[in-house]
């Protein structure tokens, strides 16, 4: 019995060997992976479930939903857009596993709108040392913007950075000498948003800067010590779970605050379902009423803004099981850009065409945005700014026309006026 | 031949058989229960990063280094462990497998907090060619701790510390009485598991190219656990069945349930409701594991060959 179990470890061991020794011989093929004359597939990694899963769960399926939309009218350059969309419950460990998934297994064209800061930076390198495209980051932070070391990655929304220093501008101007606590998570996503406030605002009126980490449920010893700093605004660099707890420990806590949240925390209809759920129905939007917060797209309450009419149409036909909000609204602004950016690339299509478009021509890119893009082959962020905006019986509405800047402490913050182009009758239009 | 994501997934299930080999020795011949082995994994785990990512160390010796402190951890863990029986045992190991990871969040300067750790991935030696892939260099350095591990843990269950193990998990009075320091014995069983689950945990962070509190979630603990049950409890083969099942179990059940067309509130938390059920099944088919039922039908196989044959 002892003789023969050894032989069985053997057999197994000198298995698995020639296992992996005949895998030296592979070949890898010449053809572009995920693109057929009829379609092109990208995948995505989402918070499906977990401490970033409610509102944020309904982002890829909103841009799945307007893949559909433009699906049935052909397609771009006659192929149909797929959208893979695979969980990684916001846990790095998860994205590594299913981002490699995604390029390996399921042979994508690219990563589209793979969300999270925590997440997504274990990937970066990953997708750019085997050149895959990664397309529109659904992160703010500046780690995307570096087309030099990363070619392959490109941003999409607002730098964290920039949009720190057009709130912090806000503070300045209008809570003028009050004492300010920043809440804010644990890292490149919060820690980006609290230098563009530093950029703006005297160190001397941040009494109080409190991290945490995604995951745990108490956020007790970080509200009461900005309350104990005796701090009169607060600002969230927070996602939505995060505020919603935050609003309601600074509730039992008796701490009424003027609240600044950063825009990926503070869409009405998530935050207020979360308050919702967490109070067992004894609080809810009250709590964010009259933050003051920003957006680059127009606000979903805005129903005569055409691009608002066109997202809505879409969602009641392909995508209403979820509710018509900022993640909705974000998901289908984002399709567009990429689905902007594979027309540009042209009816021949590799993963280096649709890099060289986006560098090229990306900061010409009009859409649903409110501001420009800032693409180019160096700069690979994402919109150059935000408008001001708060939270008015439950909706956002912004204020003050578009603002932009660069992600740099001193550069000037300066209006933006050009008038938004209204959405082409089907497909999407380009420069 | 291998594909790229062929070869990932052999990495991952030779480290996770690393951790798997440990623990069968742990539960299935000493006759102790972790609930706390993905924290064993992260003590490797960061060892490794913080090595190899702050310290440039070569990866060799950062793996020893894994195992080295994982096992100092074990003596800690296994000495406290060998007066504890049963339940208060599970839930002591289950305490160190929720408490641990949260060190990270802790000293986030050091550890990186739920950001985690990020090391470059292991270089290719330049004699395997100019395109070797990176994957199969992961899968290779995997596969040879799985077999170091495999080598030495075959060694040491038919050596007289394995037969110290049985005799002490069987009857610790008649163990003592053959001269058996039950509770040596006992901690020696854990400093090795230990040992294991650090290579293991140093290996996840080669492949991953992560170390974060994300991957050592007490999910990966309770994984190990049903892991070594269902392969087969005790037996090294069973640890390699339960390695397998660890990597494809997954990625069939997710299949699975995005083969049918379901309201994605459904199909996102399908493939645990698939998970359970198969463990469910599998318990009442082989109630000894993968490889206690593979043994019995090639022995039915063997007893309707040879009539009367033993």
């Amino acid at each position: 019995m002892r003789r023969q179990s050894h032989k069985v470890l053997a057999v197994g061991a000198i298995c698995a060997l020639a296992a992996i020794v005949a895998g030296c011989g592979s070949s890898s093929s010449s053809s572009v992976p995920g693109v057929t004359s009829t379609s092109i597939t990208f995948g995505t990694h989402q918070p499906l479930t977990g401490p970033a899963a409610p509102g944020y769960s309904e982002i890829a399926p909103a841009s799945q939903a307007f893949f559909n939309y433009l699906n049935a009218q052909g397609g771009i350059n006659g192929r149909k857009i797929n959208l893979i969309i695979k969980n990684d419950e916001y846990n790095p460990a998860k994205t590594v596993t299913v981002v490699h998934e995604l390029v390996l297994q399921d042979n994508v064209f690219g990563i589209f709108e793979g969300l999270g800061t925590p997440t997504h930076t274990k990937v970066v390198g990953y997708l750019n040392s085997s050149k895959v495209p990664d397309m529109f980051v659904a992160s703010g932070c500046a780690c995307w913007d570096n087309g030099t070391a990363q070619p392959y990655t490109f941003g999409w929304q607002p730098n964290y950075t920039i949009e720190g220093k057009i709130l912090g501008q806000y503070i300045k101007q209008h809570f003028a000498g009050k004492k300010v606590g920043v809440f804010y998570q644990d890292d490149d996503f919060g820690t980006g948003g609290l230098t563009g406030i530093k950029y703006e605002l005297p160190a001397s009126q941040i009494v109080s800067a409190q991290p945490y980490q995604p995951g745990g449920t108490n956020v007790a010893p970080q509200i009461s010590a900005i309350k104990a700093a005796g701090a009169e605004v607060l600002v969230d660099f927070t996602v939505p779970i995060y505020t919603a707890l935050g609003q309601l420990t600074s509730f039992t806590l008796g701490y009424k605050p003027q609240l600044v949240v950063s825009n990926v925390g503070i869409d009405p209809t998530t935050v207020g379902g979360l308050l919702k759920t967490f109070s067992k129905g004894k609080a809810g939007t009250e709590l964010i009423e009259g933050a003051i917060t920003d957006g680059y797209l127009p606000s979903v309450s805005e129903t005569s803004n055409p691009w608002i009419a066109l997202f809505k149409k879409v969602h009641e036909k392909y995508d209403a099981s979820a509710p018509f909000d900022g993640n909705v609204e974000y998901g289908m602004a984002n399709a567009y850009t990429l689905a902007q950016s594979l027309q540009l690339a042209g009816k021949k299509l590799t993963r280096e065409d649709l890099v060289n478009a986006v560098n090229s021509m990306g900061s010409k890119l009009t859409g649903p945005g409110l501001v420009p893009f800032r693409y180019s082959t160096t700069v690979h962020g994402g919109y150059s700014g935000v408008e001001m905006g708060q939270v008015r019986n439950s909706q956002i509405v912004l204020f003050g026309g578009p603002l932009v800047t660069e992600p740099t402490a001193g550069s000037a913050i300066t209006p933006y006026t050009t008038a938004q182009p209204a959405p082409p009758a089907s497909g999407v239009s380009v420069p | 031949m291998l594909g790229a994501f062929d070869d990932l997934e052999l990495a991952n299930g030779a480290y996770y058989f690393a951790a798997l080999a440990g623990l069968t020795v742990l539960t299935g011949l000493s006759g102790q229960i972790s609930l706390g082995h993905g924290a064993m994994m992260a003590v490797g785990a960061y060892t490794v990063a913080l090595l190899i990512g702050n310290e440039h160390w070569a990866l060799v010796p950062a793996l020893l280094a894994a195992i080295v402190i994982s096992a100092v951890v074990g003596v800690a863990v296994g000495a406290a462990a060998s007066r504890l029986r049963g339940p208060y045992l599970a839930g002591a190991t289950l305490a160190f497998a929720i408490g641990l990871p949260a060190i990270a969040d802790q000293y986030s300067s050091t550890l990186g907090g739920e950001n985690g750790l990020v090391i470059n991935p292991p270089t290719p030696p330049s004699w395997l060619g100019a395109n070797f892939p990176l994957e199969r260099w992961e899968a290779w350095i995997a596969c040879a701790g799985a077999l170091v591990v495999l080598f030495v843990m075959n060694n040491l269950v038919h050596s007289g510390i394995g037969r110290a193990f049985r005799a002490v998990r069987d009857d610790e009075i008649a163990a003592s009485l053959c001269g058996l320091h039950v509770g040596g014995v006992q901690t020696l069983a854990f400093i090795v598991s230990a040992a294991c689950a650090g290579l293991a945990g140093g290996l996840l962070t080669v492949v991953l190219q992560l170390a974060a509190p994300g991957a050592f979630q007490l999910a990966l603990s309770l994984s190990l656990l049903t892991a070594v049950v269902l392969g087969g409890l005790g037996s090294l083969v069973g640890a390699i069945w339960g390695a397998a099942l660890l990597v494809l179990l997954p990625t069939w059940t997710n299949d699975l349930a995005n083969s049918f067309s379901l309201s994605t509130n459904v199909s996102n938390n399908l493939p645990l409701a698939i998970y359970g059920f198969v463990l469910i099944a599998a318990m009442l088919l082989w109630p000894g594991g993968i490889q206690a039922g593979a043994r019995a039908i090639v022995s039915r196989v063997r007893h309707s060959r040879v009539p009367g044959g033993s």
